[in-house]
């Protein structure tokens, strides 16, 4: 008895071991935050649309189908690198894309779209950033998959990749789309 | 003489506005002395998620600013610190708590010292008393009080 306790410090000291390296081995960035939103309905603010002459989207617009919704902003570096990416899936129509433009200028935003393309459908202004944190959002560019009941399924933060849209988002959105049919 | 005094009094006389760089700005401040201290203290137990290690009180970061200001907002529209931290928590989760909430998947962190004292303490106790018996366990041999008597002779020689 006396002596197997001696055997609890090196079982405690392979547990921490363990519990400290699996993030390390599966390369997942400490610095990534889970949403808080998953599994709940999107916020219900009502937000302005980005330009005058088309209309924006609130909660009730994500009903019926799977929907992206990007943060993004003329003054975030990420969000040009994943810009092209964006217009792929416009262009493939892949899922349907909304933006919300996070503190940004409207005449700014306005030519940087005209300049990379615009990928959405339709933009809603966040002027002021307090849409951005009943999203929880803290650092654009962040992507949310919301599905056809309006209720928030996955939050990418960083710019979107070409991996991270076919390992992360087009498997949930498949299997979002497969339970519909049934 | 005198001019280095009145230099010395010069560079003095500055050192005393020196204060901790502050990231609250004095137009993010409240009227309300109280509600601003109030404000204060709610926000150095709320994360920057920007910086991650930081309060919102001591963070530049433009989220950082848009929470104080909206810790502000909240308080001046008399909302309780419960109220706002829940706010809080359900946009972010608990992770934007400094101090980590009090519930089943947090019992290890604050029970964990706990544990690993109390194991600690049973290992000294249980190694201490062993060493104890060991000392007391057994006589010197007779080779043993041989040697010793000789290595004691020799230092009296000397």
């Amino acid at each position: 008895m006396a002596k197997t306790i001696f055997v609890f410090p090196f079982l405690i000291f392979f547990g921490v071991i363990t519990y400290f390296t699996i993030p390390i081995l599966k390369k997942s960035d400490p610095k990534l935050l889970p949403s808080a939103l998953v599994d709940k309905d999107v916020p219900e603010r009502k937000l302005p649309s980005l330009f005058k002459n088309k209309r924006g989207f609130d909660h009730e617009d994500l009903m019926g189908t799977e929907t992206l919704i990007n943060f993004f902003s003329s003054w975030c570096g990420p969000c040009r690198v994943e810009h092209d990416i964006l217009m792929k899936i416009s262009e493939g129509k892949t899922v349907r894309l909304f933006g919300i433009n996070y503190k940004d200028q409207t005449q700014a935003a306005i030519r940087w779209l005209q300049e990379l393309g615009d990928p959405f459908e339709r933009i809603v202004a966040d002027k002021d950033g307090r849409a951005a944190i009943d999203w929880g959002v803290y650092g654009v560019p962040e992507t949310y998959l919301i599905d056809k009941e309006g209720k928030v399924r996955y939050r990418h933060v960083g710019p979107l990749t070409e991996r991270v849209l076919k390992e992360k988002l087009m498997p949930i959105i498949q299997l979002l789309r497969n339970n519909k049919d049934e | 003489m005198n001019k280095i005094r009145a230099l010395a009094l010069v560079v003095l006389s500055y050192l005393i506005y020196i204060q901790p760089i502050m990231a609250v700005q004095p137009n993010e401040r409240l009227a309300d002395p109280l509600l601003e201290e109030r404000a204060r203290i709610l926000s150095q137990n709320i994360r920057c998620l920007v910086c991650q290690n930081q309060s919102i009180d001591d963070s530049n970061a433009t989220l950082a600013k848009d929470l104080r200001a909206l810790v502000r907002e909240k308080l001046t529209a008399g909302a309780t610190n419960d109220e706002i931290f829940d706010f809080l928590v359900d946009r972010y989760g608990d992770f934007i708590l400094l101090n980590p909430p009090f519930k089943p998947s947090t019992y290890v962190l604050w029970y964990g010292p706990l544990i690993f004292l109390i194991v600690g303490l049973l290992m000294t106790v249980l190694i201490m008393k062993k060493s104890k018996l060991r000392a007391s366990e057994k006589p010197l041999s007779q080779a043993e009080r041989v040697s010793l008597s000789k290595l004691l002779e020799q230092k009296d020689k000397t």
